[in-house]
C-alpha cells in the first residue's frame, strides 16, 4: 500500500509539487523566523559577552518599573565610584555612562543613522577605556575633555566626517557641538543593528544627558585571585537600596534577556503569521486531495475488489498526505533559510545591519518544521482519507468517476450549523469573558476564528451555486460562451468550488478584519484626541511617542504669538502593585488646552494641586475606590516611595488617553523624575490661530532640538494616523502570504478541472472552440471562484471586526468601513484570479484534439 | 485437470459438493413504492467448480446486477448468495474483504491496472495487500500462460489492450481465487484479442480448474463455456448446456422478442 502511495505521487510529479507547494511558503516563514532570530540573538549575546571580557563585576541601578516604559533609566550615584575601586579585591573600577538618546546630527541638519535602532551616547574615562572588549578604536584617540566626541565607523561614514570635523549631538537638551576625535567600533563588529555610537567623557556626557553626579553602571575589576562573587560579596554593603551589584556571568545574562525577549515578541509575531499561512495551506491541501480521491474512485474501488480493506484505502490516503507533507517540509526548510539570509540582506539594505557571527541552525528549528509541516499535511489529508474508505467496491465497474454521495447532506448540514454556533460561542467568550492573561484571550479568540472560518467553508458549499451565479453574471454577459460555460463550470461541483474559494476567505477576511479596525481606530484617534485637548499647534518628537526636553516648552513660549505652551510630561509609576502612567503639568495653564470632564472636583480643585496633589482618572479611582482625599502610596521606579492624595477625579476616553491614571503638578514631577527628557507633547495656543509666520517663527525655535516637531492639531492627528498606515502595510504583506497559498489552491483546482473534463474540452475545441476561447473559459472560471471568496472573506472580515469593535465598545472605537480599500482587494482579488488561471488557461488551450477525444 | 483440481482440493478451497457459489431466490429492487424496479427476480443459481459459467442476456436483464450480487459488490433486497460455504450478503465490509483476498478474483472490462505500477507489480498486488508471500512457482506459472513474460517491467500505458488484459487475468489467477468473476472481459478490446482473452479463460478453466463466471455480450463464448444462463427481465429465461454461437444468437433474438 506504501508502494502504491509513493508510486502515485511520482507519477503525478506536477500536481504533487503544486500540492506540496501549498505547505512550503508556511514552513518556511516558521524555519526563516527561527533561523532569523536565533542567529541574531546568537549574535548579540556573543557582542555582548565580549563586551565585559575583562569585567568581574558590574554595579547598576534597580528599575522596577519592567519593559523599560520609563525614561528614568536607573542609576547610581558617582560618588560610590571611589568607595568601590577602594574595597580589598577591587584591582580597579570606572563609571560608565550610558543612553539610547544621542542623536548625531549631520551638516545639513538630517539625524545620522535609521530611525528605529537606537543612538547611543557613552561617558567613558579616558583611561579605562579599551581595556574591556566593547570599544576598540580605528583612528585617532578617545574624547577627553569638554567638546570632544569618538563616534563609530560607520555613523562617520554617513554622515560624511571624520577626525577633525564637527558633529552636532542632540541629548537631553539643545544640540551641542562636539569635535571628532576618534573612529571607533564595537567589538569585532562594524554595526550593532543599526545603533549609532557617540563616545564622550564622563563628566561631558553627563551634562550632556542629564545625568549630574550619576553613573549608569560601575564595572570593577577584581585583584588576581579574588572570585566575581568574593568581589560582589565585598561591594553589597556598600550599596544604597536602589542599586545592585552582579557578578559579570549574572549582569551577561541580564544583558542578554532583554534583548531575547524582544526577539521574542518578534518571533511570535512572525510564526502568527506563518500559522495563518499555514491554516490557508490545509484547506488547499485538504481541496487537492479531495479532488484526486474523487478522481481516482474507480482506481480506489479496484483495490477493494482485490482486497485492500477500508484501512489499507485510509493508510494509503494518508500516506500521500504524510509524503507531501514532508516533502513540503523539507522543501521550507530550504526556502525558510534562504527567506532569512534574503531578510536580512534587506535589513543591511536599510542600514540596520544585524552583526552576523555565524548562520544558527539549531536542531530545534528542523524538528518544529519538519513535525508542524507533517501535522498540518495529515490533519488536512484525514477528510479525503475518510472519504476515500466509503468509495464502494462496486465502483469499479461503473462508468465514470461518481464518489458516493455523503452519507447524509442533512447531517453535514447540521454539523456545519453546530460548528458555526460553536465558534461563535467560543469567539464570543474570547472577545467579551474575562481572563487572567491577555495571552489566553488571544488564544481563545485565535481559536474561535479558526472555527468560524472552518464552518463558513462548510456552509458556504451550499450558497456556492448562488454566489457564482452572481459574481459569474459579467463574465457571462459580456465573455460570450467562454464566459457562460466559465460560469457553468464554476457551479458544477459547488462544494469543490467553495472549498477552494475558502482558503482565499481566509486571507481576504483578515486582511478586511484589519483594515476596517485599522479606519476605525484612525477616526477614533482623531476623536478621542479633539475630545480631550485643543490647540494651535502640538508639539511632539518625530516618531510621535518619544519623550523629549523639557527644555522646549519653555523656549517656545518665549515665540512671539504664543500665548501658552503646555507641555505634558510622562512616566511610569507603581501603584497598587501594577505599573501606571504619569502625567505632570502646569496646573495654572492646563485648562487652557486640556478638556477636564471632572467626576469629582472642578477646574478650582487645580490650584490645589500642589506638592502632593494628585487627580486620577474615573476608571483608577473606581477600580481602587478612591475619591477627593484618598490617600495614594505610589513608589518611583527606583524604589523611592511618595504620599499623594488625590483631589479630583476626571473622566477621559480610554483610547489615546493624554493624562495617565495619575497627575500631578509639573513641579512635583520634576522633583522625582531625574531625567530632563520627560515632555510627551506640548500644546501651543497662539494669539489669531494658525499662521505660517508663527509656524515659522516656532520651527526656527525648535532648530536646536532636531528630534522634535511642531504641527497643527489636524496634522498630529494625521501623524497618529500614519503610524498607524505603516503598521497595516506591514499586515497586509504577512496576510498577502497566505493569499499566495490559496491562490496557489485555484490553480489546483483548476489544473485539475481541466484534467478531468479533458475529453469535454477536445469536443468543444471540435465543434469550434478556438485557443482564445478555451482560455477565456478557464480564466471567467478562475475569476468566478476568486469572486466567491472575496464575496464570503470580504463580509466574515466585516463582522469580525465589528465584534471586535463592539468587544472594544468601553475604548469608543467607531466602527466604519473603509470603502476604497475594500474595493481595491476585489479588485485584487480578481487579477489574483487571473494569475491562477495561467498555467491551467494554457494546459486546456493546448490540448490535442484527437487525443483528447480518444481519451479513455 | 484432474491434478490440477486435486490441488485445489487439497488447499481446501473447493467445498465438497462442487459447487463454487450458491444462491437461492435473489431479489433486487431499486427505488421504493410506485416506483420500484424488480433488477433481478427470484434468481437462484449454483456455480458449479472447475466450470465457465457465462451470463448473456440483453441490456438491463439484470446480468451485471446477478453477477455484481455473487460478488459481494451489491447486497441483495433479499436472497442468499455462499461463496464456498459462506453466506456473504450478511458480511460487514471487513469479513467482505478477508473474504474477497481468498475467494473472489475480479477481470474488468476496462482492465482496471493501476497505471503506476509495472505489470508484474499489479499481478502481485492482491498478495501483496492480503500480506501474503508470492509463491515464485505460480507466479512463473501464470505469467506463462497469459503470456507476458516479456513484459513484466512495462507499465499499463506502455502495453496493448490485449496485453493490459492478459495482465489483469493474471492477477485474478495469482491468488488461486474460488471463483473469478469476469465482466465484459473482452467488450473493450478488438475481436482477435478477445478471442485470445477467451481462449485464455478456457485455459485456466481447463489446466487450472478455475472457476469462472462472466457476463458477457460476446456470442463466441459459446465455443468455451460449459453452460450459458440467459437472462431477461431480471429472471432466468433459458440455459444451454454445451451450446454453439448459432444457437445463442437465436436465443438472444428470442429473448430480444420477448
Amino acid at each position: 500500500m506504501l508502494r502504491i502511495a509513493l508510486r502515485g505521487l511520482w507519477s503525478r510529479k506536477l500536481r504533487t509539487s503544486l500540492t506540496a507547494f501549498a505547505v512550503v511558503l508556511g514552513i518556511s516563514m516558521v524555519a526563516g523566523t527561527y533561523v532569523l532570530t536565533d542567529t541574531i540573538n546568537k549574535s548579540f549575546n556573543t557582542l555582548m559577552a565580549s563586551a565585559r571580557a575583562d569585567t568581574s563585576a558590574v554595579v547598576s541601578g534597580k528599575s522596577l518599573v519592567k519593559n523599560g516604559a520609563t525614561s528614568d533609566q536607573p542609576t547610581v550615584p558617582a560618588s560610590l565610584l571611589a568607595r568601590v575601586s577602594s574595597l580589598p579585591g577591587a584591582a580597579s573600577a570606572y563609571g560608565v555612562v550610558e543612553t539610547e538618546s544621542a542623536r548625531m546630527i549631520d551638516a545639513k541638519g538630517d539625524p545620522v543613522g535609521p530611525a528605529g535602532p537606537p543612538a547611543l551616547g557613552f561617558g567613558r574615562d579616558p583611561a579605562s577605556i579599551g581595556r574591556d572588549g566593547a570599544f576598540k578604536i580605528i583612528d585617532g584617540r578617545w574624547a577627553k575633555g569638554p567638546g570632544e566626541v569618538a563616534i563609530d565607523v560607520a555613523s562617520a561614514k554617513k554622515a560624511h566626517v571624520s577626525i577633525g570635523d564637527t558633529i552636532r549631538v542632540e541629548g537631553s537638551g539643545p544640540l551641542q557641538s562636539f569635535r571628532i576625535v576618534g573612529l571607533l567600533q564595537w567589538g569585532s563588529s562594524n554595526s550593532l543593528g543599526g545603533a549609532t555610537m557617540a563616545v564622550f567623557d564622563l563628566p561631558t556626557a553627563q551634562r550632556l544627558f542629564g545625568l549630574g553626579g550619576r553613573l549608569s553602571e560601575i564595572d570593577v575589576i577584581a585583584k588576581d585571585g579574588v572570585s566575581p562573587a568574593r568581589l560582589v560579596a565585598q561591594i553589597k554593603p556598600l550599596l544604597p537600596p536602589n542599586a545592585k551589584a552582579l557578578t559579570v556571568d549574572e549582569q551577561i545574562k541580564e544583558d542578554q534577556s532583554q534583548w531575547s525577549s524582544f526577539a521574542k515578541i518578534i518571533r511570535y509575531a512572525l510564526l502568527t503569521f506563518a500559522g495563518i499561512a499555514l491554516f490557508v495551506g490545509a484547506f488547499v491541501i485538504f481541496n487537492t486531495l479531495s479532488i484526486t480521491v474523487a478522481q481516482r474512485t474507480r482506481e480506489m474501488a479496484t483495490l477493494r475488489t482485490i482486497g485492500a480493506s477500508r484501512r489499507q484505502i485510509l493508510g494509503g490516503v494518508l500516506t500521500e498526505g504524510l509524503t507531501i507533507g514532508a516533502l513540503a517540509s523539507v522543501i521550507g526548510i530550504g526556502v525558510g533559510i534562504l527567506l532569512a539570509a534574503g531578510l536580512s540582506a534587506l535589513m543591511g539594505a536599510i542600514g540596520i545591519d544585524v552583526p552576523r557571527t555565524a548562520t544558527v541552525y539549531a536542531p530545534r528549528t528542523f524538528v518544529i518544521s519538519i513535525v508542524t509541516g507533517v501535522v498540518v499535511t495529515l490533519l488536512a489529508s484525514l477528510g479525503p482519507a475518510l472519504r476515500a474508505t466509503r468509495v464502494p467496491p462496486i465502483a469499479a465497474v461503473r462508468e465514470g468517476a461518481v464518489l458516493a454521495r455523503r452519507r447524509s447532506s442533512r447531517l453535514r448540514q447540521i454539523a456545519s450549523g453546530l460548528l458555526l454556533a460553536t465558534s461563535l460561542a467560543v469567539l464570543g467568550v474570547g472577545l467579551f469573558g474575562s481572563f487572567d492573561q491577555s495571552s489566553q484571550r488571544l488564544l481563545t479568540i485565535a481559536a474561535g476564528c479558526a472555527l468560524f472560518f472552518i464552518a463558513v467553508a462548510l456552509l458556504s458549499a451550499y450558497f456556492a451555486r448562488p454566489l457564482a451565479r452572481i459574481v459569474g453574471a459579467p463574465g457571462s454577459t459580456f465573455g460570450g460562451t467562454a464566459g457562460k460555460l466559465a460560469r457553468e463550470n464554476a457551479m458544477r461541483v459547488p462544494a469543490r468550488t467553495a472549498s477552494t474559494a475558502a482558503a482565499l476567505m481566509i486571507g481576504l477576511a483578515l486582511v478586511t478584519f484589519v483594515s476596517v479596525l485599522a479606519q476605525g481606530f484612525v477616526r477614533s484617534i482623531g476623536v478621542a484626541i479633539r475630545k480631550q485637548a485643543s490647540a494651535d499647534y502640538i508639539v511632539m518628537a518625530n516618531d510621535g511617542y518619544s519623550t523629549y526636553s523639557n527644555a522646549v516648552a519653555g523656549r517656545l513660549a518665549r515665540v512671539p504669538g504664543v500665548e501658552k505652551a503646555v507641555a505634558l510630561r510622562t512616566d511610569t509609576v507603581i501603584a497598587f502593585g501594577k505599573q501606571i502612567s504619569i502625567t505632570g503639568f502646569d496646573p495654572k495653564t492646563a485648562s487652557s488646552v486640556y478638556k477636564f470632564d471632572w467626576q469629582e472636583g472642578s477646574n478650582a480643585s487645580l490650584a490645589k494641586l500642589g506638592g502632593d496633589g494628585a487627580i486620577v482618572t474615573d476608571s483608577f479611582a473606581h477600580k481602587h475606590g478612591l475619591g477627593i482625599g484618598s490617600p495614594l502610596p505610589v513608589q518611583m521606579p527606583d524604589g523611592r516611595k511618595l504620599r499623594l492624595r488625590v483631589i479630583a477625579v476626571n473622566k477621559q476616553p480610554e483610547l489615546i488617553e493624554l493624562l495617565g491614571e495619575v497627575t500631578v503638578s509639573e513641579k512635583a514631577f520634576d522633583a522625582v523624575y531625574r531625567n530632563p527628557k520627560t515632555t510627551l507633547l506640548t500644546y501651543l495656543r497662539t494669539t489669531g490661530g494658525e499662521s505660517e509666520a508663527v509656524a515659522a517663527r516656532l520651527r526656527s525655535a525648535l532648530a536646536v532640538f532636531p528630534s522634535v516637531q511642531v504641527l497643527t492639531e489636524k496634522k498630529a492627528i494625521d501623524t497618529q494616523s500614519s503610524g498607524m498606515n505603516t503598521l497595516l502595510a506591514m499586515f497586509y504583506v504577512l496576510l498577502g502570504l497566505s493569499v499566495v497559498v490559496s491562490v496557489f489552491g485555484i490553480v489546483n483546482t483548476l489544473a485539475l478541472a481541466v484534467f478531468e473534463r479533458t475529453r469535454e474540452l477536445g469536443m468543444l475545441r471540435a465543434i469550434g472552440m478556438t485557443r482564445r476561447q478555451a482560455r477565456r473559459m478557464i480564466r471567467h472560471e478562475s475569476i468566478t471562484i476568486s469572486l466567491i471568496g472575496a464575496a464570503t472573506g470580504i463580509p466574515v472580515g466585516i463582522f469580525l471586526a465589528a465584534m471586535v469593535t463592539t468587544a472594544l465598545s468601553r475604548y469608543d472605537i467607531v466602527f466604519s468601513l473603509p470603502v476604497s480599500s475594500l474595493v481595491a482587494f476585489t479588485l485584487a482579488t480578481v487579477v489574483a484570479g487571473m494569475l491562477a488561471a495561467i498555467l491551467p488557461a494554457r494546459r486546456a488551450s493546448r490540448l490535442n484534439v484527437l487525443e483528447a477525444l480518444q481519451y479513455e | 485437470m484432474s491434478i490440477d483440481v486435486s490441488k485445489k482440493l487439497a488447499t481446501g478451497s473447493v467445498t465438497r459438493d462442487g459447487v463454487a457459489v450458491h444462491a437461492t431466490d435473489l431479489c433486487r429492487c431499486y427505488g421504493e413504492g410506485d416506483t420500484a424496479v424488480n433488477a433481478l427476480c427470484d434468481v437462484s443459481i449454483d456455480v458449479p467448480t472447475g466450470h465457465l459459467t457465462a451470463v448473456m442476456g440483453p441490456s438491463g436483464s439484470g446480468k451485471s446486477t446477478l453477477m455484481h450480487i455473487l460478488a459481494g459488490l451489491d447486497k441483495p433486497t433479499s436472497g442468499s448468495v455462499e461463496i464456498d460455504g459462506t453466506e456473504i450478503t450478511t458480511l460487514d465490509d471487513t469479513a467482505l474483504t478477508k473474504l474477497r483476498r481468498k475467494h473472489v478474483g475480479f477481470i474488468f472490462q476496462f482492465f482496471n491496472l493501476l497505471p503506476m505500477l509495472t505489470a508484474r507489480e499489479n499481478i502481485v498486488l492482491p498478495l501483496e495487500i492480503a500480506g501474503v508471500k508470492v509463491d515464485p512457482d505460480w507466479f512463473d506459472e501464470v505469467v506463462g500462460k497469459v503470456h507476458i513474460s516479456k513484459r513484466l517491467t512495462h507499465r499499463p500505458a506502455q502495453l496493448s489492450g490485449g496485453q493490459q488484459q492478459r495482465v489483469a487475468v493474471a492477477r485474478a489467477l495469482i491468488s488461486r481465487p474460488t471463483v473469478l468473476f469476469a465482466d465484459e472481459p473482452t467488450g473493450n478490446l478488438d475481436s482477435k484479442t478477445g478471442g485470445e482473452i477467451l481462449e485464455l479463460l478456457h485455459d485456466s478453466v481447463e489446466t487450472l480448474g478455475q472457476t469462472i463466471v462472466m457476463v458477457t455480450h460476446d456470442a463466441r463464448v459459446a465455443t468455451i463455456a460449459d453452460r450459458v444462463l440467459f437472462l431477461g427481465d431480471g429472471a432466468i429465461v433459458k440455459e444451454l448446456p454445451e451450446t454453439t454461437p448459432e444457437e445463442i444468437q437465436k436465443a438472444i433474438q428470442e429473448i430480444g422478442r420477448r
